[in-house]
């Protein structure tokens, strides 16, 4: 437990050490969702019909690209092979840094998607299911693009590789992400999607940090 | 099992299979394509459009087998370093891709004179569009590495994350499907059961035959040129290692190791 | 300042390898390859570039799979990757120090992960080991590479560890930190220690056994097919 937490506060750290990363995704996802009123035109009805998808696809993506950092740097600076050798079990270690991802990604992500989602006017009813449907969500995008991340290292064009690897898994948090907010806007309950979601957590915490350590341990073979 | 893992005995078996697969490829194209194609009845509803089910239903079906076959031989390669398995998973993806992409295509050109229109979002089409994504997906992991050994892992690992996830996004996506689309006209299995017919049926299996014999003739040759290509590679990296001058007789050596060696393998 | 090893000092600890092979990228990097290190004993890996000396000690880290052979650990076979794992300590050419922390913070990140908690009095212990005392309060991203490959070394410092793999130690350190570098290793061996090192010129390394790893090199340009056959 000890490793969790001192992987965990050391990620945390060197975030706020660091925090124009976090910042700069957090203003990718603000620009980029900005684009689709240009893109779409400024009519209230056509943005708040799109806004709950929008404000989930360019989550997705500026999650995606924060996810490109999370183990790059300790692969090249060494600090990947002590992490396999703490003694401790891997997946803990990945585990930890997960969270730590999450929290200086996901976290801020969800705190400013009101903001945007007021851009796009999403109807008032539509907040609440927003931010709980991120809530539950952006645990599931960083856990599986935390198996993505550890695939990718070593490889030319990481990035663009661990797109193409991990966005077509995104898809069943987006659908049922999505459907959260319209239900909720169309006055329908939000539960069952919220429940679904919940459930994709559940298993991509039960599964993702075992198939990440085992594409860890290939990466430092 | 480990028996299978010895890439000689390995291959004894596949060339065994070889003439079978595809003498029984080429018989059961013979009789299926023209039946198929020129003598079965068209469908009452779907006149003969109905035609290209025989092509779209077997790769439909090659696209999950393969991929199937796939996460078998990733977790074989895995569990039970199985170095034949991940061979045969990775001669086989290219040919998952083809064939998913031809069961897109033949898909949208059904879907013209059915629907209307080359695309519909239908929840089995938009499965299969994602499942060509997780090949093509595969096929770059496993190109992206400068080391081939480190390429092959990950592309194992990831074979099986998708293997996971694939019944979730098939079902996430048949939801969504339903929940935003009326009931329309479904593509293949669903089409298929309610006009159950000899006169289609008769053609159906014989091309799904002919299609599936097809993938396992072309696999054991792809297997037997992808360990020619691994052996050609290491008897480089040997050469490399040992400082061996790049001289014309070490070069000519070199060859004739390599023409010799299928042979080898074959017999 | 020295303390006991953690766990089973008081039984005299062996670390041995026999038959070990390799193969990278296709190619067999070594093969046939034993060796025993006794308690408080030294091996000093030499051999020319590409002899597979960091191989070597990356396959008995635990961080790459052997191709062939056993490698044991108080003559019981190691199978828990993990608990090997707990027991050594390994030096690469990654210092693995983190640039936007400071010289304690690095250490007593470390010392958290591997005893625990990090405890002041072992993080200076560390830091006057490799002479880092006075740059304690820097951020890492400060240092030179000499500096900073010396912080490196003070993580052998802050959890004892029995087994210590150091992948070319002696690189980028001027002389006075190369003696630093010679007093830890007498230490840890004093106590028990088991070191391994590559290196070009070992003279950190009093009394160790040498293994020149050319000696392991296949020298036949056929030896692939062979190889691939008799696998399995």
């Amino acid at each position: 437990m000890s490793v969790f937490t001192a992987v965990l506060a050391r990620d945390l750290r060197l975030a706020l050490r660091q925090s124009a990363d976090s910042l700069t995704v957090v203003a990718f996802f603000a620009i980029a969702t900005v684009l689709f009123p240009f893109g779409v035109g400024p009519e209230a009805s056509v943005l708040a019909r799109i806004a709950g998808g929008v404000v989930w696809v360019t989550a997705l993506l500026a999650a995606l690209l924060s996810l490109d950092r999370i183990f790059t740097v300790d692969y090249e600076d060494g600090t990947l092979d002590q992490l396999v050798l703490t003694g401790a079990p891997l997946p803990v270690v990945v585990l930890a840094k997960v969270v730590a991802h999450w929290l200086t990604t996901g976290v801020p992500l969800i705190i400013i998607s009101p903001v945007l989602a007021v851009t796009l006017h999403l109807p008032a009813a539509g907040y609440g299911p927003l931010m709980l449907a991120l809530l539950l969500g952006t645990p599931t995008v960083s856990l599986v693009g935390a198996v993505g991340a550890a695939l990718v290292l070593g490889t030319r064009r990481g990035g663009v590789l661990l797109s193409l690897l991990i966005l077509p898994l995104y898809i069943p948090v987006l659908i049922f992400g999505t459907a959260a907010i319209e239900a909720t806007v169309t006055g329908v309950s939000a539960g069952p999607m919220l429940t679904v979601l919940a459930g994709f957590m559940v298993l991509a915490l039960t599964l993702s940090p075992w198939a990440t350590a085992a594409a860890l341990r290939q990466a430092v073979e | 099992m480990h028996r299978f893992a010895n890439p000689t005995q390995f291959m004894r078996i596949a060339n065994a299979i070889y003439p079978w697969a595809a003498g029984l490829s080429v018989i059961l194209f013979l009789i299926g394509l023209p039946i198929a194609l020129i003598t079965s009845p068209p469908d009452y509803q779907q006149s003969e459009t109905v035609r290209i089910m025989y092509v779209h239903v077997p790769s439909a079906w090659l696209a999950l087998m393969i991929y199937g076959i796939m996460a078998g031989g990733s977790a074989a390669f895995l569990i039970w370093r199985h170095p034949m398995a991940n061979l045969a998973a990775k001669a086989s993806a290219p040919m998952g891709a083809v064939f998913t992409g031809l069961a897109l295509i033949t898909g949208m050109l059904w879907g013209q004179p059915m629907w209307g229109t080359f695309w519909v979002w239908d929840g089995r089409l938009t499965s299969f569009l994602i499942l060509f994504f997780l090949y093509l997906g595969y096929l770059a992991l496993g190109d992206a590495f400068e080391d081939s050994e480190r390429g092959d892992k990950a592309a194992a690992i990831l074979c099986l994350v998708g293997s996971v996830n694939i019944p979730i996004i098939h079902f996430s996506v048949e939801w969504w499907n339903t929940l935003h689309q009326p009931s329309i006209v479904k593509l293949g299995g669903d089409g298929v059961k309610s006009t159950v017919d000899g006169s289609i049926l008769l053609p159906l299996f014989l091309m799904l035959g002919a299609f599936t014999f097809y993938y396992f003739a072309v696999l054991v040759l792809r297997l037997r040129s992808e360990l020619l290509a691994a052996k050609i590679r290491n008897a480089r990296m040997s050469q490399v290692a040992t400082h061996a001058a790049i001289d014309p007789a070490a070069e000519g050596r070199l060859f004739v190791d390599s023409a010799r060696l299928p042979r080898a393998s074959a017999e | 300042m020295v303390r006991p090893m953690t766990g089973d000092t008081s039984a005299p600890l062996t670390f041995s390898g026999t038959n070990l092979a390799c193969r990278r990228g296709g190619r067999l990097v070594f093969s046939q390859l034993n060796f025993t290190l006794p308690p408080g004993g030294a091996l000093v890996l030499r051999g020319p570039n590409g002899s597979g000396k960091t191989t070597l000690l990356r396959l008995l880290a635990g961080l790459t799979p052997a191709t062939a052979g056993q490698l044991a650990w108080n003559g019981a076979p190691i199978d828990d990757p993990e608990a090997h794992a707990a027991r050594l300590r390994f030096i690469s050419h990654l210092d693995a120090v983190k640039p936007a922390l400071t010289v304690t913070e690095n250490l007593s990140f470390w010392m958290e992960v591997w005893s625990g908690k990090a405890v002041e009095s072992g993080i200076v212990r560390a830091m006057e080991a490799m002479d880092l005392k006075r740059l304690a309060s820097f951020p890492a991203r400060l240092l030179s590479a000499g500096q900073r490959h010396r912080l490196a070394l003070a993580r052998l410092i802050v959890a004892p560890a029995p087994l210590w793999l150091l992948d070319e130690p002696g690189n980028a350190l001027d002389d006075s930190s190369l003696k630093a570098l010679a007093r830890i290793i007498a230490d840890h061996r004093a106590q028990g220690g088991m070191v391994m090192v590559a290196s070009h010129g070992a003279a950190f390394v009093s009394d160790g056994a040498t293994l020149d790893l050319a000696a392991f090199t296949p020298s036949d340009v056929s030896h692939w097919s062979d190889a691939e056959e008799g696998e399995k």
